[in-house]
Protein backbone atom coordinates (compact mmCIF):
# COMPACT_ATOMS: atom_id res chain seq x y z
CA UNK A 1 0.00 0.00 0.00
CA UNK A 2 1.28 3.61 -1.33
CA UNK A 3 1.03 5.42 2.16
CA UNK A 4 3.19 8.26 0.46
CA UNK A 5 0.72 9.53 -2.18
CA UNK A 6 0.43 13.20 -2.99
CA UNK A 7 3.52 15.51 -3.01
CA UNK A 8 2.18 18.86 -1.49
CA UNK A 9 6.10 20.08 -0.26
CA UNK A 10 7.50 22.47 -1.66
CA UNK A 11 11.27 22.49 -0.69
CA UNK A 12 12.57 21.70 2.89
CA UNK A 13 9.88 23.65 5.11
CA UNK A 14 7.13 24.63 3.21
CA UNK A 15 3.79 23.11 1.95
CA UNK A 16 1.12 23.87 -0.15
CA UNK A 17 -1.66 23.82 1.30
CA UNK A 18 -4.31 25.05 -1.71
CA UNK A 19 -6.46 27.38 0.35
CA UNK A 20 -8.66 24.20 1.54
CA UNK A 21 -9.18 24.84 5.13
CA UNK A 22 -9.94 27.71 7.00
CA UNK A 23 -10.31 29.83 10.22
CA UNK A 24 -14.05 29.33 10.70
CA UNK A 25 -13.85 31.28 13.92
CA UNK A 26 -11.88 33.00 16.58
CA UNK A 27 -12.05 34.49 19.92
CA UNK A 28 -10.27 36.14 22.22
CA UNK A 29 -10.22 36.92 25.74
CA UNK A 30 -8.05 39.89 27.44
CA UNK A 31 -6.41 41.21 31.18
CA UNK A 32 -6.31 43.92 32.31
CA UNK A 33 -3.55 45.78 30.60
CA UNK A 34 -4.12 44.26 27.24
CA UNK A 35 -7.66 45.45 28.25
CA UNK A 36 -5.89 49.37 28.04
CA UNK A 37 -3.58 49.07 24.83
CA UNK A 38 -4.77 50.37 21.59
CA UNK A 39 -6.34 47.22 20.68
CA UNK A 40 -8.80 46.85 23.59
CA UNK A 41 -11.79 47.10 21.41
CA UNK A 42 -11.08 43.89 19.33
CA UNK A 43 -10.90 41.93 22.29
CA UNK A 44 -13.99 39.69 23.07
CA UNK A 45 -14.02 39.56 26.95
CA UNK A 46 -11.62 41.91 28.97
CA UNK A 47 -10.57 41.38 32.69
CA UNK A 48 -9.80 43.98 34.89
CA UNK A 49 -7.80 42.15 37.14
CA UNK A 50 -5.39 39.13 36.54
CA UNK A 51 -6.66 36.63 39.26
CA UNK A 52 -10.45 36.29 38.01
CA UNK A 53 -10.80 35.93 41.79
CA UNK A 54 -9.71 32.35 41.46
CA UNK A 55 -7.05 30.97 44.03
CA UNK A 56 -4.11 31.29 41.66
CA UNK A 57 -2.75 32.58 38.56
CA UNK A 58 -2.53 28.99 36.62
CA UNK A 59 -6.43 28.51 37.37
CA UNK A 60 -7.28 32.21 35.56
CA UNK A 61 -4.98 31.84 32.91
CA UNK A 62 -6.27 28.05 32.39
CA UNK A 63 -9.92 29.71 32.61
CA UNK A 64 -9.38 32.42 30.14
CA UNK A 65 -8.42 29.68 27.72
CA UNK A 66 -11.83 27.82 28.40
CA UNK A 67 -13.68 30.98 28.05
CA UNK A 68 -11.62 31.74 24.53
CA UNK A 69 -12.75 28.05 23.51
CA UNK A 70 -16.19 28.51 24.14
CA UNK A 71 -16.49 32.02 22.60
CA UNK A 72 -14.61 30.46 19.33
CA UNK A 73 -16.91 27.36 19.16
CA UNK A 74 -19.90 29.74 19.95
CA UNK A 75 -19.41 31.66 17.35
CA UNK A 76 -18.65 29.16 14.70
CA UNK A 77 -21.84 27.45 15.90
CA UNK A 78 -20.21 24.21 17.23
CA UNK A 79 -20.13 22.70 19.88
CA UNK A 80 -17.53 20.86 21.58
CA UNK A 81 -18.63 16.81 20.15
CA UNK A 82 -18.41 18.36 16.65
CA UNK A 83 -14.50 19.23 17.12
CA UNK A 84 -12.29 15.95 16.26
CA UNK A 85 -9.24 17.55 18.00
CA UNK A 86 -8.20 20.31 20.26
CA UNK A 87 -4.69 21.35 19.54
CA UNK A 88 -3.18 23.35 22.40
CA UNK A 89 -0.08 24.52 24.10
CA UNK A 90 0.87 27.15 26.85
CA UNK A 91 3.68 28.76 28.17
CA UNK A 92 3.79 26.47 31.94
CA UNK A 93 5.42 23.48 32.59
CA UNK A 94 3.82 20.41 30.87
CA UNK A 95 1.73 22.78 29.46
CA UNK A 96 -1.10 22.54 32.08
CA UNK A 97 -3.02 25.62 31.13
CA UNK A 98 -4.14 23.33 28.13
CA UNK A 99 -4.15 20.02 29.73
CA UNK A 100 -6.35 21.62 32.38
CA UNK A 101 -8.59 23.11 29.83
CA UNK A 102 -8.40 20.08 27.47
CA UNK A 103 -9.92 17.89 30.88
CA UNK A 104 -13.51 20.16 30.54
CA UNK A 105 -13.37 20.49 26.91
CA UNK A 106 -13.66 16.48 26.60
CA UNK A 107 -12.15 16.97 22.87
CA UNK A 108 -9.37 14.35 22.19
CA UNK A 109 -6.27 16.26 22.99
CA UNK A 110 -2.85 16.60 21.37
CA UNK A 111 -0.70 18.93 23.55
CA UNK A 112 1.70 20.97 21.95
CA UNK A 113 5.05 23.08 22.98
CA UNK A 114 6.53 25.64 20.52
CA UNK A 115 6.20 28.12 23.28
CA UNK A 116 4.85 31.74 22.14
CA UNK A 117 5.08 30.11 18.18
CA UNK A 118 2.20 27.46 19.93
CA UNK A 119 -0.72 29.41 17.46
CA UNK A 120 0.78 28.91 14.31
CA UNK A 121 2.62 25.67 15.13
CA UNK A 122 -1.04 24.36 16.22
CA UNK A 123 -2.79 25.79 13.01
CA UNK A 124 0.30 24.48 10.62
CA UNK A 125 -0.68 20.88 12.35
CA UNK A 126 -4.45 21.06 12.33
CA UNK A 127 -4.63 22.29 8.67
CA UNK A 128 -2.41 19.35 7.72
CA UNK A 129 -4.98 17.09 9.64
CA UNK A 130 -7.91 18.57 8.11
CA UNK A 131 -6.60 18.21 4.81
CA UNK A 132 -5.12 14.69 5.29
CA UNK A 133 -8.62 13.75 5.89
CA UNK A 134 -7.92 13.08 9.78
CA UNK A 135 -10.34 15.34 11.05
CA UNK A 136 -13.56 17.80 9.99
CA UNK A 137 -13.38 20.61 12.86
CA UNK A 138 -10.43 21.06 14.76
CA UNK A 139 -9.93 23.87 18.02
CA UNK A 140 -6.68 25.07 18.14
CA UNK A 141 -6.22 27.32 21.45
CA UNK A 142 -3.35 29.09 23.40
CA UNK A 143 -2.97 31.56 25.97
CA UNK A 144 -0.14 33.10 28.82
CA UNK A 145 -0.43 34.91 32.00
CA UNK A 146 2.24 37.61 33.30
CA UNK A 147 2.12 36.67 36.68
CA UNK A 148 2.11 32.55 35.64
CA UNK A 149 5.21 33.08 33.05
CA UNK A 150 7.00 35.49 34.91
CA UNK A 151 7.22 33.34 38.22
CA UNK A 152 8.52 30.25 36.22
CA UNK A 153 10.79 32.01 34.03
CA UNK A 154 11.85 34.38 36.31
CA UNK A 155 10.45 35.86 39.85
CA UNK A 156 7.76 35.78 41.34
CA UNK A 157 5.60 39.29 40.60
CA UNK A 158 5.47 40.51 43.63
CA UNK A 159 9.37 40.69 44.04
CA UNK A 160 9.08 43.83 41.80
CA UNK A 161 12.16 42.65 39.83
CA UNK A 162 13.69 45.37 37.81
CA UNK A 163 13.57 44.78 34.23
CA UNK A 164 15.88 46.00 31.77
CA UNK A 165 14.49 48.28 28.64
CA UNK A 166 14.85 45.15 26.04
CA UNK A 167 13.14 43.22 28.16
CA UNK A 168 9.30 42.64 27.06
CA UNK A 169 6.29 41.49 28.96
CA UNK A 170 4.20 38.74 29.14
CA UNK A 171 0.87 39.06 27.52
CA UNK A 172 -2.19 38.05 29.46
CA UNK A 173 -4.91 36.67 27.42
CA UNK A 174 -6.02 33.83 25.80
CA UNK A 175 -6.83 33.16 21.98
CA UNK A 176 -8.90 30.02 20.20
CA UNK A 177 -9.76 29.46 16.53
CA UNK A 178 -11.77 26.45 15.14
CA UNK A 179 -10.31 25.25 11.61
CA UNK A 180 -12.66 23.42 9.46
CA UNK A 181 -13.21 22.66 5.86
CA UNK A 182 -12.85 26.37 3.59
CA UNK A 183 -16.14 27.15 2.25
CA UNK A 184 -17.58 30.70 3.95
CA UNK A 185 -15.65 33.54 4.54
CA UNK A 186 -13.14 32.50 7.17
CA UNK A 187 -9.77 33.12 5.70
CA UNK A 188 -8.09 30.07 4.33
CA UNK A 189 -4.48 28.82 4.91
CA UNK A 190 -2.65 28.69 1.21
CA UNK A 191 1.22 27.74 2.52
CA UNK A 192 2.44 26.54 5.66
CA UNK A 193 6.55 27.32 6.71
CA UNK A 194 7.62 25.31 9.18
CA UNK A 195 10.84 26.65 11.28
CA UNK A 196 14.28 25.07 12.26
CA UNK A 197 15.11 25.79 15.55
CA UNK A 198 17.81 28.69 15.18
CA UNK A 199 20.42 29.25 17.98
CA UNK A 200 22.02 32.25 17.68
CA UNK A 201 24.26 32.53 20.97
CA UNK A 202 21.51 34.73 23.04
CA UNK A 203 22.25 34.02 26.59
CA UNK A 204 20.13 36.63 28.24
CA UNK A 205 16.68 35.13 29.08
CA UNK A 206 15.56 39.09 29.13
CA UNK A 207 16.80 39.61 25.23
CA UNK A 208 14.08 37.48 23.70
CA UNK A 209 13.74 39.34 20.81
CA UNK A 210 17.36 39.27 19.97
CA UNK A 211 16.93 35.84 20.90
CA UNK A 212 13.93 35.07 18.03
CA UNK A 213 14.69 37.20 15.73
CA UNK A 214 17.20 35.52 13.58
CA UNK A 215 14.58 32.30 13.49
CA UNK A 216 11.97 34.73 12.25
CA UNK A 217 14.19 35.77 9.58
CA UNK A 218 15.14 32.17 8.82
CA UNK A 219 11.80 30.68 8.33
CA UNK A 220 10.93 34.27 6.44
CA UNK A 221 13.71 33.97 3.93
CA UNK A 222 12.93 29.82 3.35
CA UNK A 223 9.59 30.95 2.60
CA UNK A 224 10.04 33.18 0.12
CA UNK A 225 12.90 31.50 -1.35
CA UNK A 226 11.14 27.90 -1.74
CA UNK A 227 7.97 29.48 -2.79
CA UNK A 228 9.22 31.86 -5.18
CA UNK A 229 8.09 34.81 -2.94
CA UNK A 230 9.12 38.05 -1.97
CA UNK A 231 7.70 40.75 0.30
CA UNK A 232 5.29 42.22 -2.01
CA UNK A 233 3.47 39.36 -2.24
CA UNK A 234 1.53 40.08 1.40
CA UNK A 235 -0.39 42.97 2.07
CA UNK A 236 1.22 42.36 5.74
CA UNK A 237 3.61 40.28 7.51
CA UNK A 238 3.13 39.75 11.44
CA UNK A 239 5.46 38.70 13.70
CA UNK A 240 4.69 37.26 17.12
CA UNK A 241 6.05 38.91 19.56
CA UNK A 242 9.78 40.02 18.78
CA UNK A 243 9.28 43.62 20.06
CA UNK A 244 11.04 46.88 19.45
CA UNK A 245 14.78 45.38 19.33
CA UNK A 246 13.60 42.03 17.56
CA UNK A 247 11.43 43.45 15.11
CA UNK A 248 14.08 45.65 14.02
CA UNK A 249 16.67 43.06 13.94
CA UNK A 250 14.57 41.28 11.88
CA UNK A 251 14.22 43.69 9.14
CA UNK A 252 17.95 44.10 9.12
CA UNK A 253 18.83 40.71 9.12
CA UNK A 254 16.08 40.12 5.68
CA UNK A 255 17.44 43.43 4.53
CA UNK A 256 20.80 41.87 4.15
CA UNK A 257 19.61 38.89 2.55
CA UNK A 258 18.15 40.85 0.22
CA UNK A 259 15.00 41.04 0.84
CA UNK A 260 12.76 44.25 2.35
CA UNK A 261 9.96 43.43 4.49
CA UNK A 262 9.87 46.92 5.83
CA UNK A 263 7.12 48.19 4.06
CA UNK A 264 4.95 45.40 4.38
CA UNK A 265 6.03 44.11 8.43
CA UNK A 266 4.81 44.53 11.85
CA UNK A 267 5.23 42.84 14.83
CA UNK A 268 2.01 42.21 17.50
CA UNK A 269 4.92 42.58 20.04
CA UNK A 270 5.00 46.26 18.84
CA UNK A 271 1.42 46.79 18.74
CA UNK A 272 -0.93 45.32 21.51
CA UNK A 273 0.54 47.94 24.49
CA UNK A 274 0.80 51.61 24.36
CA UNK A 275 4.55 52.94 24.51
CA UNK A 276 3.48 54.68 27.95
CA UNK A 277 2.09 51.67 29.25
CA UNK A 278 5.76 50.98 30.67
CA UNK A 279 5.69 47.42 28.72
CA UNK A 280 9.80 48.03 27.80
CA UNK A 281 10.22 46.64 24.24
CA UNK A 282 6.65 45.16 24.05
CA UNK A 283 4.20 42.61 24.64
CA UNK A 284 5.58 38.82 24.56
CA UNK A 285 4.09 35.52 25.18
CA UNK A 286 1.73 32.92 22.86
CA UNK A 287 -1.74 35.23 23.65
CA UNK A 288 0.56 38.02 22.54
CA UNK A 289 -0.09 37.07 18.34
CA UNK A 290 -3.34 35.42 19.48
CA UNK A 291 -4.66 38.50 20.81
CA UNK A 292 -3.27 40.80 17.67
CA UNK A 293 -4.23 38.04 14.80
CA UNK A 294 -6.94 36.97 16.55
CA UNK A 295 -8.40 39.94 17.89
CA UNK A 296 -7.20 42.70 15.39
CA UNK A 297 -6.13 41.38 12.19
CA UNK A 298 -8.51 38.50 11.36
CA UNK A 299 -11.58 40.97 11.48
CA UNK A 300 -9.66 43.01 8.68
CA UNK A 301 -9.35 39.56 7.24
CA UNK A 302 -13.07 39.24 7.26
CA UNK A 303 -13.69 42.75 6.12
CA UNK A 304 -11.67 42.07 2.69
CA UNK A 305 -9.26 44.83 4.08
CA UNK A 306 -6.42 42.41 4.47
CA UNK A 307 -5.92 39.82 1.68
CA UNK A 308 -2.80 38.18 2.08
CA UNK A 309 -1.13 37.90 5.39
CA UNK A 310 1.87 35.94 6.76
CA UNK A 311 1.57 35.15 10.23
CA UNK A 312 5.29 34.87 11.39
CA UNK A 313 4.94 33.57 15.27
CA UNK A 314 7.89 33.53 16.89
CA UNK A 315 9.25 31.56 20.24
CA UNK A 316 11.95 31.03 22.46
CA UNK A 317 12.29 27.41 23.43
CA UNK A 318 14.57 27.79 26.70
CA UNK A 319 13.61 27.01 30.11
CA UNK A 320 14.67 28.21 33.78
CA UNK A 321 16.78 24.85 34.24
CA UNK A 322 18.67 25.62 30.73
CA UNK A 323 19.29 29.40 31.68
CA UNK A 324 20.57 28.05 34.88
CA UNK A 325 23.31 25.77 33.29
CA UNK A 326 24.40 28.74 30.72
CA UNK A 327 23.10 27.37 27.76
CA UNK A 328 22.40 29.74 25.28
CA UNK A 329 18.55 30.34 23.62
CA UNK A 330 17.03 27.92 20.88
CA UNK A 331 14.21 29.91 18.80
CA UNK A 332 11.72 29.06 16.44
CA UNK A 333 9.38 30.67 14.16
CA UNK A 334 6.27 29.11 12.51
CA UNK A 335 5.29 31.00 8.87
CA UNK A 336 1.80 30.93 7.59
CA UNK A 337 0.54 32.11 4.40
CA UNK A 338 -3.32 32.89 5.31
CA UNK A 339 -5.34 34.36 2.24
CA UNK A 340 -9.10 35.60 1.98
CA UNK B 1 29.63 61.70 63.91
CA UNK B 2 27.09 60.72 61.41
CA UNK B 3 24.62 63.20 59.84
CA UNK B 4 21.39 62.88 57.91
CA UNK B 5 23.60 64.63 54.96
CA UNK B 6 26.30 61.83 55.10
CA UNK B 7 23.39 58.87 55.77
CA UNK B 8 21.90 60.06 52.87
CA UNK B 9 25.25 60.61 50.75
CA UNK B 10 27.09 57.13 51.75
CA UNK B 11 23.42 55.02 51.92
CA UNK B 12 23.04 56.58 47.89
CA UNK B 13 26.44 56.08 46.74
CA UNK B 14 26.04 52.30 47.95
CA UNK B 15 22.78 52.62 46.30
CA UNK B 16 24.12 53.64 42.84
CA UNK B 17 26.87 51.11 43.09
CA UNK B 18 24.49 48.79 42.72
CA UNK B 19 22.15 49.99 40.08
CA UNK B 20 25.45 50.41 37.90
CA UNK B 21 25.80 46.73 38.64
CA UNK B 22 22.59 45.84 37.70
CA UNK B 23 22.54 47.90 34.44
CA UNK B 24 25.98 47.73 33.09
CA UNK B 25 26.89 44.15 33.69
CA UNK B 26 25.24 40.62 33.32
CA UNK B 27 25.44 39.78 37.03
CA UNK B 28 21.74 38.40 38.20
CA UNK B 29 20.38 40.14 41.62
CA UNK B 30 21.48 36.74 43.24
CA UNK B 31 25.41 37.78 42.23
CA UNK B 32 24.90 41.71 43.44
CA UNK B 33 23.27 40.47 46.98
CA UNK B 34 26.02 37.70 47.42
CA UNK B 35 28.89 40.58 46.11
CA UNK B 36 27.60 42.99 49.03
CA UNK B 37 27.50 41.00 51.61
CA UNK B 38 30.73 39.30 50.81
CA UNK B 39 32.20 43.24 50.40
CA UNK B 40 30.91 43.82 53.45
CA UNK B 41 32.54 40.89 54.99
CA UNK B 42 35.81 41.91 53.62
CA UNK B 43 35.43 45.87 54.29
CA UNK B 44 34.42 44.51 57.91
CA UNK B 45 37.39 42.44 58.49
CA UNK B 46 39.25 45.03 57.50
CA UNK B 47 38.38 47.49 59.90
CA UNK B 48 36.95 49.89 56.99
CA UNK B 49 33.42 49.29 57.38
CA UNK B 50 32.75 50.55 61.01
CA UNK B 51 34.55 53.53 60.01
CA UNK B 52 31.63 54.01 57.24
CA UNK B 53 28.95 53.42 59.89
CA UNK B 54 30.90 56.07 62.39
CA UNK B 55 30.60 58.29 59.34
CA UNK B 56 27.13 58.02 57.80
CA UNK B 57 25.07 56.16 60.51
CA UNK B 58 22.26 54.27 59.10
CA UNK B 59 23.63 55.28 55.40
CA UNK B 60 26.20 52.10 56.23
CA UNK B 61 23.70 50.34 58.57
CA UNK B 62 21.21 49.49 56.41
CA UNK B 63 22.68 48.37 53.22
CA UNK B 64 22.45 44.55 52.61
CA UNK B 65 26.83 45.39 52.94
CA UNK B 66 26.18 46.25 56.64
CA UNK B 67 25.65 42.24 57.45
CA UNK B 68 28.51 40.98 55.55
CA UNK B 69 29.97 43.15 57.99
CA UNK B 70 27.87 41.80 60.89
CA UNK B 71 29.16 38.08 60.21
CA UNK B 72 32.77 38.94 60.30
CA UNK B 73 32.88 41.31 63.22
CA UNK B 74 31.18 38.10 64.89
CA UNK B 75 33.16 35.46 64.17
CA UNK B 76 36.06 37.74 64.76
CA UNK B 77 34.95 38.64 68.17
CA UNK B 78 34.30 35.12 68.76
CA UNK B 79 37.63 34.09 67.87
CA UNK B 80 39.47 36.45 69.68
CA UNK B 81 37.78 35.01 72.73
CA UNK B 82 37.48 31.33 72.46
CA UNK B 83 40.15 30.59 68.84
CA UNK B 84 39.92 28.75 65.99
CA UNK B 85 36.31 27.16 66.79
CA UNK B 86 35.02 30.78 67.59
CA UNK B 87 34.63 31.19 63.55
CA UNK B 88 32.05 29.17 62.80
CA UNK B 89 30.47 29.65 66.68
CA UNK B 90 30.29 33.47 66.44
CA UNK B 91 30.23 34.20 62.70
CA UNK B 92 25.67 34.55 63.45
CA UNK B 93 26.00 36.25 66.79
CA UNK B 94 25.75 39.63 66.16
CA UNK B 95 23.36 38.71 63.43
CA UNK B 96 20.70 36.37 64.76
CA UNK B 97 18.34 39.01 65.85
CA UNK B 98 18.07 39.95 62.14
CA UNK B 99 17.71 36.57 60.60
CA UNK B 100 15.60 35.16 63.37
CA UNK B 101 13.45 38.25 62.69
CA UNK B 102 12.68 36.98 59.43
CA UNK B 103 12.22 33.71 60.06
CA UNK B 104 9.38 34.83 62.75
CA UNK B 105 8.00 37.87 60.55
CA UNK B 106 7.87 35.64 57.62
CA UNK B 107 6.36 33.24 59.74
CA UNK B 108 3.30 35.49 60.69
CA UNK B 109 3.14 37.18 57.43
CA UNK B 110 2.61 33.83 56.03
CA UNK B 111 0.43 33.00 57.99
CA UNK B 112 -2.09 36.47 57.08
CA UNK B 113 -1.52 36.93 53.58
CA UNK B 114 -1.64 34.35 50.41
CA UNK B 115 0.94 35.38 47.61
CA UNK B 116 0.18 34.00 44.63
CA UNK B 117 3.40 34.91 42.33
Amino acid sequence: MQVYTEQKKVGKQSVLMGKKVAILAAATVAGPKESLGPLSNFFDRHYEDTILAEKSFERAECRMLEEACYLALGKAGLSPEDMDYYLGGDLLNQVISSTFCARSLAIPYLGIFGACSTLAEGLSLGTMLIQGGFAKYILVATSSHNCSAERQYRYPTEYGFQKPGYSQWTVTGAGAVVLGPAGGKGPRIEAITTGKVVDAGEKDPYALGSAMAPAAADTIYNHFVELKRNPAHYDLILSGDLGGVGKKLNEDILAGKGFDITPYYTDCGVLIYYPHQKVNAGGSGCACIALVFLGYYYQKMLAQELKRVLLVATGALHSPTTFMQRESIPAIAHALSIET
Amino acid sequence: MGSYFTAFLVGGLICVVGQLLFDLTPFTPGHILSGFVVAGGILGGLGIYDKLIDFAGAGALLPIASFGNSLAKGAMLEAARTGVVGILTGMFELTSSGITSAIVFSFFMAMFFKPRG
